[in-house]
This record gives structure tokens, sequence and C-alpha cells, in this order.
């Protein structure tokens, strides 16, 4: 039940898109969001679907995980649908009660936006999918550098992010070992109306707070006694590079941008939808 | 309350790539008032064994029958199940929440909407079993000591009178005075009130100090079963699984080796004493 959450779940095969650098991984994710936005049209859609097919199937995750995270959003999905179908404005009434009103154009935007999630979420899963949260933290580091001379504490700020998500397995495992310990002193936790729910997590919440503490204070006393001193003339275990493979993928970012935006232009041209 | 598990077998995990299957076709059957020492390497399938004994993981093929009842039949007595089989998880004072020793130890018999006398009735109770003195009921569980956080926690599980109680390794990472004092708790439930015992351990000297009969698993399937004496004189094949027999019987091996005249059959220190003793004094007499 507590295993559905993808966040940080990575998937381990050895794929091209796994062995690819964090940080062109990271930059890619990034772009892959922002230019979403631009696409405004089912044939823009169909293109962006298209693509990333193409790249979960290099990245031998099963599409079962991908989807795996929709799950945790569907509640934010079906809002905006209903948000959209009822909210805009437009020529084509095809239906009205109060201030409720649906028109063609609602229901096609709620579709888009449906679509823009669904690929949001996805786009994001691939890629924490195919890396693991230390390459992820260790590129977010190197992307931060330049702010640094602004106080942007990047060492400190990916540190942090390594070990929140060090974390998240233990401590669901612990939640989940707490829990069944509850239970086996007659625990209650799905009935009942919403105080006593309420009530019955702090058999749950307490001890595992303690344990988040306790493993914290543990947690830094050993990395002082490995003399952890911050960022200072720290050197790597894995250094970074860029491969060949690396670039590859980048030309195909730029070639992938490009065609968002000549699809753009087409589309408005034309008046496709 | 007898305790029949047929064929049983867990995966975790199914059908994705972290696949991994725990335990294999077992079949085992636990008689009433029986103390049972439940041995086996890190990762043998021991816990998660005994979390199938109180429904708290259910199994992915075969049964776990209680008084010849599938406990999964019915999910609404899963409840009862839970409460006749007292499960003791690993460091279990990790799950202590309540302002006091008094209260947290409640927890259980409330769950159980007791009145409250007889709540307050299995809670001294409990508490006293477990050797705790009245002075630390209202104490926060957070200020005691180790050894006695988890009796305490110990003494929650007590309070809801099960008839069977597990525990999984309820020794671990306790000073030798706080071992022995949960020990001493734990044989006097057997002998005074008759609760069917089953104790996860990693101790060869504990198990063969209490347990009648002994479980050896090994890569989730039952390896051996027998009397503490039956297992450890196969100890060639204990140490191929990475156990070993208590200490003390490979000192009296020693001695043996060196020519004196012991019996084979000996694992406590206290049977070793006397054997020794006995030893000792016929020489005297020579």
């Amino acid at each position: 039940m507590i295993r559905d959450i993808t966040i940080g779940q990575y998937y381990p095969v050895n794929s091209p898109i796994h062995r690819m650098d964090a940080r062109v991984k990271l930059i890619i994710t990034f772009l892959f969001i922002v230019t979403l936005f631009t696409v405004n049209t089912f044939l823009g859609y169909l293109f962006v679907v298209l693509c990333m097919a193409a790249v979960i199937k290099t990245s031998k995750v099963p599409l079962k995980f991908m989807l795996k995270g929709i799950k945790g959003i569907f509640i934010i999905i079906a809002f905006t649908a209903f948000i959209n179908v009822f909210m805009t404005r437009g020529e084509n009434i095809l239906f009205e009660w109060g201030i409720f009103t649906v028109t063609t154009e609602g229901i096609l935007i709620a579709i888009k936006m449906c679509i823009r999630l669904v690929l949001l979420v996805i786009g994001s899963s691939i890629l924490t999918l195919t890396t693991t949260p230390i390459q992820l933290t260790d590129a977010i580091e190197y992307i931060l550098r330049p702010f640094k001379k602004i106080g942007v504490p990047a060492h400190e700020i990916a540190m942090m992010m390594t070990i929140a998500l060090r974390f998240i397995p233990t401590l669901l495992d612990e939640t989940d070992k707490i829990m069944k310990a509850q239970q086996a002193r007659g625990a209650d936790f799905d009935s009942g109306n919403l105080l006593q729910r309420a009530k019955s997590l702090i058999p749950i919440l307490v001890p595992l707070f303690i344990s988040a503490f306790r493993r914290a204070d543990e947690l830094a006393m050993a990395m002082e006694a490995r003399c952890y001193h911050g960022d200072e003339n720290k050197t790597r275990m894995n250094v970074m590079v860029l491969k060949q493979s690396d670039y590859k993928a980048i030309v195909i970012l730029v070639a992938y941008c490009i065609a968002l935006i000549v699809l753009r232009f087409a589309t408005t041209r034309y008046f496709i939808i | 309350m007898s305790i029949k598990i047929n064929h049983l077998k867990h995966v975790y995990n199914a059908g994705t790539i972290f696949e991994k299957t725990a335990l294999y076709d077992i079949n085992i059957t636990i008689q009433t008032g029986e103390f049972i020492g439940l041995i086996g390497h890190t990762g043998s399938g021991k816990s998660t064994l005994i979390q199938h004994l109180n429904g708290t993981i259910s199994p992915t093929e075969g049964e776990i029958l209680l008084d010849d009842e599938n406990i999964h039949k019915d999910k609404a007595k899963l409840r009862e199940v839970r409460q006749r089989i007292g499960l003791a998880f690993q460091y279990p004072e990790h799950q202590l929440f309540e302002m006091t020793v008094y209260k947290d130890v409640a927890f259980g018999p409330s769950n159980m909407k007791l009145s409250e006398q007889e709540i307050d009735k299995r809670v001294r109770e409990a508490l006293q079993t477990v050797g705790l003195s009245e002075s630390v009921y209202e104490k926060s569980p957070f200020e005691l000591s180790g050894g006695q956080k988890r009796r305490v926690a110990i003494a929650g599980v007590l309070a809801m009178n099960p008839e069977v109680l597990i525990l999984d390794e309820p020794t671990a990472g306790l000073d030798p005075k706080g071992r022995d004092e949960i020990l001493y708790a734990i044989k006097k439930l057997h002998e005074k009130r008759g609760i069917t015992i089953i104790l996860v351990s990693h101790s060869m000297e504990d198990v063969a100090k209490l347990a009648d009969r002994l479980i050896v698993m090994e890569k989730g399937r039952v390896a051996m079963t027998g009397t503490p004496k039956e297992v450890f004189a196969r100890v060639e094949e204990l140490e191929k699984i990475g156990l070993a027999a208590p200490q003390i019987s490979y000192v009296l091996a020693e001695l043996k080796q060196k020519g004196y005249d012991l019996p084979n059959d000996i694992y406590t220190v206290e049977e070793a004493v006397k054997a020794l003793y006995t030893l000792l004094k016929g020489e005297e007499k020579l």
C-alpha cells in the first residue's frame, strides 16, 4: 500500500537512458516540462506522446511503473477536468445550469489539460525511475554551482536532498513496521469517523517522529566522525563526465524543441485544433 | 490452542523486478503450551514466518489454521486472532508512544473495549509479570533504560492476555542484565501461565536453556526440528548454515579430546557445571 509511491523509486535495469549523465537527463526533463506548455493542439500532443513512447521503450522500464505516478495525482486531474469543463466560456454551448455551462471549447480544453498533466507526471517519472537519487542530487548540485556566488548553498541543498531521499524508503519500512506492531496490539486504522481515524494515527506518528529524530542524530554523529565539513576541498567518488551518448541526447533534444516550435507555428497558421 | 501451518509460501513484491520468495512450503504444527525456539541465519525467513502467525501479512499460498480454522477466512475475526496470538516485534520499544508507562500498556486492552477495572487489572498484572515496579507506572516510557523500555513494550502485548506469545529477538541489543531480566520474565510466563511461547533468537545459549523444541530455518525452508539436544547433536549441519551449537558444548568437546570422561549431550552451562562437578568429585575419591 505504502509502496505505491514512485518518487525516489529507482528501477534498476541497464538501458541507454539509465547510463546517461544525470545532468543531461535533468536538463532534458526541465526543458521537456517547459516546452510542454507551448503545445496546444492534439497533433502536437500526438508528437510528444510518440517521442515519449520511444524514450520509455529505450529505458526498459515497464509502462506499469511509469503509470503508477498518475494514481497519486488522480484527484488533481479530475479536479482540473471538472473546472475546465464547467468554467470555460465559449460559443458552442451544449448544456447550461446556473453558473455551470458546458461548451465544446471547455471539453476540448479539459481533455488537453488532462493530457498535459499526465505527460508532466510521466515525464518526471522517467527521470526518477532511471536515475538513482544520489546521481540526481549530484546533478542538482552541479547545476546550482554557478548560483553559489550569490549565496545559494548548493552543496548543502544537495546534501539535504540526498539525505531526505535516502530516508524515504527507510521511513516507509519503519511506518510499515510500526503499523503492524500497533495492529498486533489491536489498533484499528480504517474504521470510525474522521476524528477517530485522526486519533488512531497518534500511535503511528509519535514512534515515527521519535525514530526519525534518533536516526537524524545518529547520522549527524556518523558524518562528523568521518570528518564531514561541508563542501570545502571535498573530492568526489563519481566524477560526472559527458559521454558521446550524452551529446547525442542533447542533439535529439534540440531537434525535439525545434519540431515543437515548427508544429506550433504550422498548427496556428492552418487552424488545426 | 494449536497452530497448524500448511504449505505456507510467501513472495514479496510478486510480479515486479524486486520479487523475492521469503518462504517455500512451510509445514509446522505448534501445540498448546509448547516453548518453541525459532533459529536461523539473518534473512532465513523467521520474521516473515512469525508475522504470518497473527495475520499481519497474508500468505501467497497455503494457510494458517488456528484450532482448525483458517485465520484469513473471516477478516472481521483477524482482530480476535491478533489478540489471541500476541506478537512482539524486534525492538518493540520503538513502538512506545504514550505519555506514561501505564497508558502505553493499556493501549492494547483498551482497543479490546474492556471495562476499566479489567483494563487496570490486566495492566498491573502484565507489568508485574515483566518485573516492573509501581514506581515506574507514571513515568514517561522514554525516561526508562533500554531493558525497562523493552519490558514495557512486551507488557503491552501481554496485557491483551494472549494464548500464544511470539517474541522476535527480545534480547537483541540489550546488556547482559537486561537480557537476563527479559528471559526470566518469559520463562516465568511459560511456567506459571502456561502460555505457548515462540522465541526467535540468535542466541543458541538462550534457546538451549529455555525451549522444548527448536525449529531451524534456512533460506525460507524448515531445515530441522526437534528437541534442543537432537538439533544441537547435528552440529556440523548447523555450522554449514551459519549457526552453531551453544558455546559450552565446544568447551566440553575440547575437554573430552584431552581425555576427560564427559557426556556428549550437554548444551547448557548449568548441565555442564553439574557434569564437571561429578567428574571432579569422582577424581577426588580416587
